[in-house]
């Protein structure tokens, strides 16, 4: 059975395209098919991180407005065969999207795919609703951080008003990954804690992300982290929170990247 | 020669009451505004998107002192969408059409002498009777607005978020946003949580902000109630 999952977040910046990627990368690794769809038309960036940029010919756009079919979009990995992007438009934007549009090509898409994830553009207006609309799960991203936090807040609220399960009564299912945490800042007060997060969301937890250079680096190379580098601290999260995402019970812990004693002086000096 | 009947679905016409907030300027005028504006710096936003009604009849406007009244309303952004206590002869076209026959719901003012007490007063008075039982959280950006009587949220009422009551609100979460009790002229209503993190509370159209408050109270179970003209903050244990 199929399964929609939407990486959401409300603010910008938060990381739902490195997690889309890194999600999308581990859960195919795990021998599950997945496509991953960039709903963030006109901004588009998950071709880029998932090292795909130069071979888009038709996107999301041309699918749903009928002008190509969803085999001459879809774009294999090169590195795993049984994980596909179909990318955004660049050119366009989000009011070229339309409802029914967008609910063939999941339907379509729902014959082909085990996991199909949608990395939701920022904010709450049409991209990011329609990305949501036909979501079974939703993961909802969230920095340890004030702003972040309410955002959520605001698209959980959304995630339960304005989806089409919600609007059958039934329920999207909604887990919280708490990306760019950084331990030793919560412990001093610097950023909100995991357990702030949780009490003010009140959604179980996916996994936590611990803030890593590692990240950066694998978007730059246009590779998910969890390919790129999957022994590094962001690399096991995400497995883990894969994992998780497949209804396994593993334990929750955050990662870190082994470091000297050396290297633990230097580290926390400088952050 | 027959006719052709036409058959015409009949028009209907139906009454919507809604609750409409009335500004009521007192003179000086000046000072008035300036009350104004500090309620408006205080919480920005608060007369955007509300039918707000302007009730002049302490005023006694003149038309160009109506029309300065009316200019100096739209700077500030509030629309009003009709004028009570003005006299005929000082409205224009353009101006908001005159209302009448409102039904007191907020402060009630001493009535005229010779004003006989309307029944119909009474029912807005009377205790609120039906209640919300809101099971979940309220999250951020939503409105919960329930004007007939108490709201009950078991979860959490976020950042962002709104609960506006006629009667009481009870939180059994953590009050996070905004609860405004009593919002149709209840002095008697409260507001009760078990973790007060308030950003705005307000009963019987008295309000008070975060700031105001400051954080004696934060992260307490709290109960918020009216005594006379000012807010009373009470820990619950």
């Amino acid at each position: 059975m199929a399964k929609v999952l939407v990486v959401t977040s409300g603010k910008g910046g938060v990381g739902k395209t490195t997690s889309t990627a890194a999600l999308g990368g581990a859960l195919a690794q795990g021998g599950e098919k997945v496509v991953v769809i960039d709903f963030d038309v006109g901004l588009r960036n998950l071709d880029l991180v998932m090292g795909a940029e130069r071979r888009v010919v038709f996107d999301l756009i041309n699918v749903v407005q009928g002008d190509a079919k969803l085999s001459q979009a879809l774009i294999r990995d090169k590195r795993l065969e049984n994980l596909s992007l179909l990318p955004a438009s660049q050119t366009r934007d989000k009011d070229a999207l339309t409802e029914e549009g967008v609910a063939r090509v999941l339907a379509e898409l729902r014959e082909k795919f085990d996991w199909i994830v949608c990395d939701s553009p920022a904010g709450i207006e049409r991209g990011a609703t329609l990305a949501m609309r036909h979501a079974d799960v939703a993961v909802v991203v969230t920095n340890p951080e004030v702003s972040s936090v309410r955002d959520s807040d605001r698209i959980i609220g959304l995630l339960d008003s304005k989806t089409e399960k919600a609007e059958k009564g039934e329920r999207v299912e909604k887990h919280l990954l708490l990306t760019r945490y950084d331990q030793g800042r919560a412990e001093r007060g610097e950023m909100l804690k995991k357990e702030d997060v949780l009490e003010i969301l009140s959604i179980p937890l996916l996994g936590i992300i611990p803030e890593s250079e590692e990240v950066l680096r694998a978007s730059n190379v246009g590779t998910p982290v969890t390919l790129n580098n999957p022994n590094s601290a962001p690399g096991r999260a995400y497995f883990d929170a894969a994992r998780r995402l497949k209804g396994e019970t593993v334990e929750m812990m955050i990662p870190s990247d082994r470091k000297g004693l050396l290297g633990k002086l230097f580290g926390r000096r400088a952050a | 020669m027959t006719i052709a009947v036409r058959t015409r679905p009949s028009l209907r016409f139906r009454g919507k009451s809604f609750l409409a907030l009335v500004l009521a300027p007192t003179v000086p005028l000046r000072d008035w505004l300036e009350d104004l504006d500090a309620v408006s710096k205080g919480s920005p936003g608060f007369f955007t998107d509300r039918p707000i009604i302007a009730d002049v009849s302490a005023l006694k406007p003149s038309k160009s002192e109506l029309k300065f009244f009316l200019a100096a309303l739209k700077m500030r952004d509030i629309h009003i969408i009709g004028l009570e206590g003005a006299a005929a002869a000082v409205l224009d076209v353009d101006m908001p059409p005159q209302i009448n026959g409102g039904r007191p719901a907020g402060d009630i003012e001493t009535p005229d002498l010779d004003a006989v007490p309307l029944p119909a007063a009474a029912p807005a008075q009377s205790a609120p009777t039906t209640a919300l039982l809101i099971e979940g959280s309220v999250r951020s950006g939503q409105s919960i607005i329930h004007t007939e009587g108490d709201v009950t949220v078991l979860g959490h009422v976020a950042s962002g978020a709104e609960i506006v009551a006629g009667g009481s609100i009870h939180i059994y979460g953590a009050l996070r946003g905004r609860a405004i009790a009593g919002c149709t002229g209840h002095a008697n209503a409260r507001i009760f949580c078990r973790k007060f993190e308030a950003e705005l509370i307000a009963v019987d159209g008295l309000y008070k902000t975060a700031d105001d408050l400051g954080s004696k109270y934060r992260g307490q179970p709290i109960q918020v109630s009216l005594d006379g003209d000012s807010i009373i903050l009470k820990t619950l244990d």
